[in-house]
Formats: structure tokens, sequence, C-alpha cells
């Protein structure tokens, strides 16, 4: 293959390499705990750092997805003290005292999954599966919520997240199921 | 035991659903760094000056990448070449100075956190000097051109030559239409960002390697690409990518944050990984803006007997991609005397990339809204008019009889699901309250390739099945259908079978694409199931004491996890015994699985379908609903109707984004795209989708490859786009001929 010639990039300036990572004045990372599917876990983190990175990069939480980063896809919502939220669109240091769960947090510790999650899988609500932990979180708090009762309310409740593979009509139908076995019950 | 056919629930589905799946940027590794990667700001034009001093002052950042100090890279445009790489001279991030569009990466910043490196990138001033752009097709229409031959042209044909005399038999025709159409471009925008992971596994005899996570639709396509380009052997570099968040075709080709990945970790000898933001997402490949042209001439009777359809599609200034774009009408229609023409324009934007249903959803709505014209001009139901003029062959392809073609019956079933038949055809007749409601159909067509693939099958001593091929699964269900053909053929338990892909160590697969992965892969797996079965065979009748010692292969059947002699099943051996046999070590088999091509040339190969949609019109608002549509599918023999179901349900969800929503808006002074973020790139949610409802036709195929399977990707979406501009038609007697119909469209 050609692959052994190679361009040389002639007088170009060489490689410019910065010192060793020193604090960065005025912005030093501080320390933050966050309880975090019933866990406090304490990271070193800047004081900018969106809890969505935080969980991801910081905690090794990773079934937290980055869609968008700008609150527009949904793809990051997690519950925080039950309130389905964008982690992409608030620091990681406003929810020290918040009780958070993500996606790794809704089984129950045994495995047993819970009905929304199973409801999925049933429905096959979801083909690519990134938004889906998303979709997952926002059913549970809009489940919290009250309010959705009929297909309409599920439509409405859950257009703040996007599915590009357009698994919608199973999302749908996934949630509705456990909306309607929750009523049965006494 | 029959997995084939059965809705077998995704054997992903656990993983997806409890956060466990892992994309590429989510493989965390001790002492990763991070890229940021900076857009540059004009369309056209040369670098004057790169300043990177401040985000270099800070502690921290290790270092910037520009043009002016990256390493070296291969001298040809061939190492750059890619699986799906169009004819012509790739893009190469960093290369120069130069310019070829707005969003091209003009460096990298790479730091020890993400937080640190996005905040560096702020501080790098770049300056340039601007030259005029040009990036409007519609400016340009007359300047269209033949497209250079190449590779991609092969499994992508120009249109054929002409047929008899189109403008004369269209000058005699007594009743004819005439359509122009504008499609903007799109973007495909998975909802997983393209990201790469690349981990520095240190030196061994001074030669580096890398293990590289890459969002990407085929493996080996990524690491080809980097071995080509950084000088490197395929043993140092090893691509792995078990889950892709959507691909759509934009996972087709390498992505820029690759090679910067790539480039950042033989350099700094350490771990690095590149994320793009959404806004640079649509800054490499996407469906191209392409305009239309189409006149059809029939006689009284219905009877097509010219046909024009031209299309001019916007390129790069370095490569010709091409689509097809015209060819479907002439395999629908076989029109004695027509005409298909397909040209280039080469603009200052970044080389467009195959998005589902690349040029098929695009021909399709043209030559589809045209047959529905044409059925008003006539007085006639617009599926009759396609009755009419049913094609037994295609003539496109010199003649060939099609491998099978169920359409007939997809629209017999799908008008009957729908209940076509109670349709007023008058236009703006039907209301409901204030609202005006339409009906329309369309025809849908798209290819059934086969490539070719190998795949290994192991059978572990503890009689498990093990099937690997470096394929990809991008939400099409590839991971579950494996399992199932490779279950039924091997006859075991599904729970005793594992698929795995995405992973340069596995036998090579082609890239996911063109819905040619059922059809590829799962012949590959069927193939090495039957070897394996002949090496358990030979194993098992290898001592004189077996019960198999003086059988042939022919009389054993493998079933229930165990191998039985056909004509008294009481003589059987369960697989884990026969494994035992050899010397406590597993049992595999590695095959290829090659299409003959002499065989499938006889052949034109396609999947067909029609789709019936209901529209709701609010002219006072001009907004367009669509609160239902049935697509009827012929797509050979369907592995798994659930996952199917979901991947025509996609493919409707999209066709009604393509044709209601999807539009990236550029603006030509600055020859970049406007509504590059999620909020202004409009795609369906929850509440614009309405019921949809998907019908399989039987159909037997014995020619596209031994499952009789054909690839359902694309075909969901191809239909839909005219059978909703049909609709709208059909509510408000307006033809609107450019894709989206937005609100503005439908009011002025």
């Amino acid at each position: 293959m050609i692959a052994e010639t190679r361009s040389k990039p002639a007088g170009r300036s060489p490689l410019q390499t910065a010192a060793p990572a020193k604090p960065l004045p005025g912005v030093e990372p501080g320390s933050v705990t966050l309880t975090v599917n019933g866990q406090a876990k304490t990271i070193q983190i800047a004081p900018w750092t969106t809890l969505l990175d935080a969980l991801r990069e910081y905690m090794n939480l990773t079934g937290t997805k980055k869609g968008c980063d700008h609150g527009q896809c949904g793809a990051c919502t997690v519950l925080v003290d039950g309130k389905r939220i964008n982690a992409c669109l608030t620091l990681a240091v406003m929810h020290d005292d918040h009780a958070i769960t993500t996606i790794e947090g809704l089984a129950s510790p045994d495995g047993g999954l819970h009905p929304v999650q199973q409801a999925f899988i049933d429905h096959d609500a979801f083909q690519c599966g990134y938004c889906t932990p998303g979709q997952i979180c926002s059913a549970v708090g809009m489940l919290h919520e009250g309010h959705a009762k009929n297909k309409a309310d599920v439509r409405e409740g859950m257009s703040g997240n996007i599915c590009r593979c357009g698994a919608y009509p199973h999302i749908v139908d996934a949630v509705l199921e456990v909306i309607n076995k929750a009523e049965k019950q006494p | 035991m029959t997995y084939i056919g059965q809705p077998v629930k995704r054997v992903d589905g656990r993983d997806k659903v409890t956060g466990k799946a892992k994309y590429a940027a989510e493989f965390n590794v001790p002492d990763l760094t991070y890229g940021y990667v900076i857009s540059g700001t004009i369309a056209k034009g040369k670098i004057t000056r790169i300043d990177s001093s401040k985000a270099l002052a800070l502690p921290g950042v290790l270092t910037v990448f520009t043009h002016e100090n990256r390493p070296h890279t291969a001298w040809f445009d061939m190492s750059y070449k890619d699986q799906d790489a169009p004819p012509g001279s790739p893009f190469r991030p960093l290369h120069d100075a130069k310019i070829k569009y707005s969003g091209q990466p003009v460096a990298l910043v790479v730091a020890e956190t993400f937080e640190l490196a996005r905040y560096a990138a702020s501080l790098v001033e770049v300056s340039y000097d601007e030259e005029t752009h040009e990036t409007d097709l519609e400016a340009h229409l007359s300047e269209g051109r033949e497209p250079s031959i190449g590779m991609a042209t092969l499994i992508k044909p120009l249109p054929p030559k002409p047929r008899g005399d189109a403008d004369a038999a269209m000058a005699q025709a007594p009743v004819s239409i005439k359509a122009h159409h504008v499609h903007g471009p799109q973007h495909h925008n998975p909802m997983e960002m393209f990201g790469t992971t690349v981990v520095y596994e240190g030196e061994k005899k001074g030669k580096p390697y890398f293990t590289i996570y890459d969002k990407t639709q085929g493996a080996p396509n990524s690491q080809l690409y980097v071995k080509q380009i950084f000088g490197l052997s395929l043993d140092q570099v090893r691509v792995i990518s078990p889950y892709v968040g959507g691909g759509f075709g934009s996972g087709l080709r390498p992505q820029y944050q690759l090679f910067l990945a790539v480039m950042a970790a033989k350099e700094l000898k350490r771990s690095v990984r590149v994320t793009l933001t959404r806004q640079q997402m649509f800054t490499f490949g996407h469906r191209p803006q392409t305009v239309q042209d189409v006149e059809l001439g029939a006689a009284a009777d219905g009877t097509i007997t010219a046909l024009k359809h031209g299309a001019i599609a916007a390129t790069s200034q370095f490569e010709d991609y091409t689509e097809v774009v015209v060819n479907w009408s002439g395999m629908l229609y076989d029109v004695p005397d027509a005409t298909l023409e397909y040209k280039l324009k080469s603009l200052d934007l970044y080389s467009p990339l195959d998005m589902r249903a690349p040029g098929g959803v695009t021909g399709d709505h043209a030559i589809e809204t045209a047959m529905d014209a044409l059925a008003y001009e006539l007085n006639m139901d617009p599926v009759e008019l396609r009755l009419k003029n049913y094609s037994e062959k295609d003539w496109t392809e010199d003649d060939k009889p099609f491998s099978s073609k169920e359409l007939r019956e997809c629209f017999r079933q799908g008008a009957e699901r729908f209940g076509w038949a109670s349709r007023n055809p008058e236009p703006r007749a039907t209301k409901r309250g204030d609202v005006l409601v339409g009906w329309g159909m369309a025809t849908g067509i798209w290819d059934a390739s086969r490539m070719f693939a190998r795949a290994e099958a192991l059978l572990t001593v503890n009689g498990k099945l093990r099937v690997s091929s470096a394929t990809a699964d991008i939400g099409t269900g590839t991971y579950t259908i494996m399992t199932q053909i490779a279950a039924d053929t091997m006859g075991m338990p599904i729970e005793d079978v594992i698929f795995r892909l995405g992973d340069t160590d596995m036998p090579m697969a082609p890239i996911q694409g063109g819905s040619w992965t059922a059809s590829t892969v799962g012949s590959a797996v069927k193939q090495v199931c039957e070897d394996l079965k002949k090496t358990l065979f030979k194993l098992a009748r290898k001592s004189s004491q077996s019960p198999f010692h003086n059988a042939d292969f022919k009389e054993v059947i493998f079933r229930n996890g165990q191998m039985a002699l056909r004509e008294n099943p009481s003589i059987a051996m369960s697989l884990t015994d026969i494994v035992s046999l050899n010397g406590g070590r597993a049992v595999s088999e590695t095959s290829t699985s090659m299409p003959n091509p002499l065989e499938l040339k006889k052949y034109s190969r396609h999947t067909h379908s029609a789709a019936f949609v209901e529209v709701e019109v609010d002219e006072d608002l001009g907004t367009v609903t669509v609160t239902r549509a049935v697509s009827a599918i012929a797509a050979g023999k369907i592995l798994n109707p659930r996952t199917a179901r979901s991947q025509i349900i996609g493919g409707m969800v999209w066709g009604i984004s393509h044709a209601l929503q999807e539009d990236s808006k550029m603006d030509h002074r600055y020859g970049r795209f406007m509504n590059h973020n999620l909020a202004e790139y409009h795609m369906p949610v929850c509440a614009d989708i309405h019921d949809l409802d998907v019908i399989f036709v039987e159909e037997h195929d014995e020619i596209v490859n031994p499952l009789g399977a054909k690839g359902i990707g694309e075909i969901g979406l191809v239909a839909m786009p005219a059978a909703i501009a049909n609709a709208v038609f059909h509510a408000t007697g307006k033809r609107i001929y450019d894709l989206p119909i937005t609100i503005d469209r439908v009011l002025y």
C-alpha cells in the first residue's frame, strides 16, 4: 500500500506542548459530593461541569446520554428528587443535596427491571437504544407527575424526548401499558 | 424449534434499557485526555493565522493541533478512501490552510479534561483570507455535468441510455403532466453525536498499539482508514463498536473525529476522546439538495407512453457523490419512450453522504406525485393507474425479470386495511370539523442487495454457540436476527446462542448500509453454522464405536441441541458430547459467504411497498398532520416481525419527517447551515406521530439469498413523502411540489 509514502510538513512549526497540569487560577476543581442511585460519591470537578458530564466522565455512569448538550433532545433526562430534568442544563455543584436517579438506578438491586424498562423491551420501544435511558427516565418522571391518563397525554408528555429511530408508537404503547396496569391496582 | 419468522424480543434489549449498552464515547479508561474540535467560520478561502498561545498557557492543556503542526499522514488520496468513498479526493482534516466548506475543522485542542478543552478552544484565534463561495444549487441549474465514474457508481448505477424518443411521444400523448421539485438538504442527526475513544495501549518493539472505540456503521472500514493514513499495520489498530446510537448512513464513512483522535493519541502517546458537538454534526455529510423535473404522457386509457425524469444534485468541490434518483421511475413503469438523466454541480460544501434511502426517497417523491397528478388528469383511481402500468420487468437493467415482486398484493392489502375503496376522489371535499381531510397513496421501491461477508461459529466445551462477524447493529436488530438464524441452523435453543459484532478481531463484514445486512451477514451466519455442523458430524463419526460411524452427513439432523439420525431419532448425541471428543477444546469454523454474481445478475432484485396516508390540513394555520398511515411491504421472508415492524415504523416516521419537517436551511451569504441544532432542525416528536400500521405481504424469493429475506432498512421510508404530498393535494386541491411541506408552503 501507498501508506508508506508520507507527506512532509515542510517548514511547519514543531508541536507546541504546554506545561504540566496545575490548578487553573480562580477556577480550581472543587470537591462535590453527589448522591446518585442511593450512593454518595465525592468527585473533583471544575465548577462549570454539567451534571451530565459529571455523571458520564467523572462517575462512569454512562447510561445517561448526551445527544445535544443544549436541552433540546432529552437524551440526558435523569430524576432529581423524583422530578425529570435535563442533566445537560444544570451544573453538578447545584445538586449536592439532592437524590439523583439515573437509568442505572431504576432496576431493583436484585436485577428486577422497573415496569417501564420491561414494557420498553416488550413493546420494542427502541432501536439503537441511545435515547432510551432518557425516554425511560422521562416516562418514570411523567408517571410521578400523575397527569398522563391516555394516549394523547402520553404523546404530549413524552414530547421532550427525541427518538431519531422513530419508535414513538411503541414508546406510547409501552408507557400506556404501565399506566393502565397501575390504575388496575387498588 | 424455529426462531426465524418469530417475534423474538431484542437480545440486546436488557442492556439498552438498563444503561449497560456502551457507545463509542463511553469507554472510560484511566488518564484519558479530551480533544475539542474548533470549526472554521468561512465557506471558502485560506487560514492566514492561528494563535493558540492563550489556550496553551492554560495548565492542563496538552497541545493544539492545526494544519501548521499536524503530524505526517499518508500522501496519496487512495489511502484516505473508505468503503463508501465517492470518486474524487477525500477530505483531509487539518491538511493545509485551505478552507473548502463552512464548519471545516481547523484545530483540535487536547486537554486533561473535557471542560478545559472546551474552554481552551474558545481562546484560540483564527484569521482567514476569505474568497467568494458558491453554495446555491438553484442559482446554477444550467451548469449540471455528468458525474465521474468510480467504485461507488458500481453499486449506484448511473441512469440507463434513453429509450425511444420521449420528446416525440410526449408531444403526441393526449394527456400529460409536468412538475418541478426542489428538495432541500438534510442531515442524518443520529441521537449519538460522533465520537471516538482511542485507547493508547503503549508500544511493543517500538510500534504503538491502539484500541479504538468508534461510532461507525462498519468497524473494518474505520480500521483500514486509520491503518492507511497513519502508516500502521492492521494488528496495531483494533476498532470496536458494539453499539451505535443511530447511523442512517452517517457512519458509512469514517468521520473527522476519528482522524483527529487517532492523530492526537499517536502523537501524544495518550488515550484521547474526541466527541463532536451537535452543531458539528452539521459539518460533514448530508442528503444533497436535489432539483428534479418530471414529465409523464399517457393514452386516454391510462397507459403511460412517455416518461422524462431528470435530476441535478449538489456535490462538493472534491468528490462526486452520486445517488440513484431517477432510475426508480424506469423500474416502476415500463414506458416505451423514456429519458432518465442525472447531473451534478460542484459547490463549496462538504461531500454529501448516503442518508436513509439515498436518492430513492428523493426520486420516488417526484415520480409518485407525478403519477397522482396524472391519475387526476385521466380521472382514474391512483391505484388503478399504477396497476395499469405495472412493470413485469426492469428495462433500466436490460429488461431483466424481478426476482420476486408482490407489489400487487401490497396495493390490495394496503388499500383494504386503509379503507381506500370509500375514498371520494374530489379534492377539498372531505372535512372533519374545521380541517380538511385528504387521502393519498404511493408506491415505494428499494434494492435487495447482497454483498460478501465472513462469520465465525464456535461451539464451547459447555455446548454454547458463539457466532461473530464484524458487522454492526445500528438499531436494526442485527444482534437478534443473527442469533435466530444461528439457533435455527444449528438446531439449538436460542438461550444457548450468542451473536457478537462490531470488532475488527472478528471476521470481515461490509459496512451496514443499503439494506443489505440481513441478506449478507445472515447468509454468512447460516453458512458458517452449516459448516460447523459438518465439522461436528466428522468429529462424532470418527470413533469406530460411534453410532454415526457409518452414517452420511445427509442422514443426520440437528435439533434440540442434539445431532440425530433422521430415520431413527433415538440414535442421538448432544452437541456437548460431540465437543467433548475434541480433547477439551471448543470446535470452531470460519466461513466466507459469497453471492453468485452471475446468477444474481440475471434478475432485478428489489423490495416494494405501497403507502396509504390520511392527513388533516388546517388551512387557517397551515399545519399538516398525518393522522394515520398504512404501509404494505413486500420484502421476502420477514426474519423477525417484531424488529421488522419497528424498522418500518421508523421508516414511516422518517417519511413524515421528510415530507413535513426536515430541512437544513443554508444562508448562502455565509454558505453555512443556519438551523444546526435539534430545536431548529425539525424532526418529529411523540406528539407528531399518530396511528401507523404495517403489513408484511407474503413474498417468496429463492434468488436474493439462501434465507429468502430482503433488507428493510429503507423501504418503509421511500413511499411515504409522495403519499403524504398526494394526501395534501386531495385535502386542499393544491399541489405543493417542494419538500418539506411547511406552513408557509401550505398558506401561500
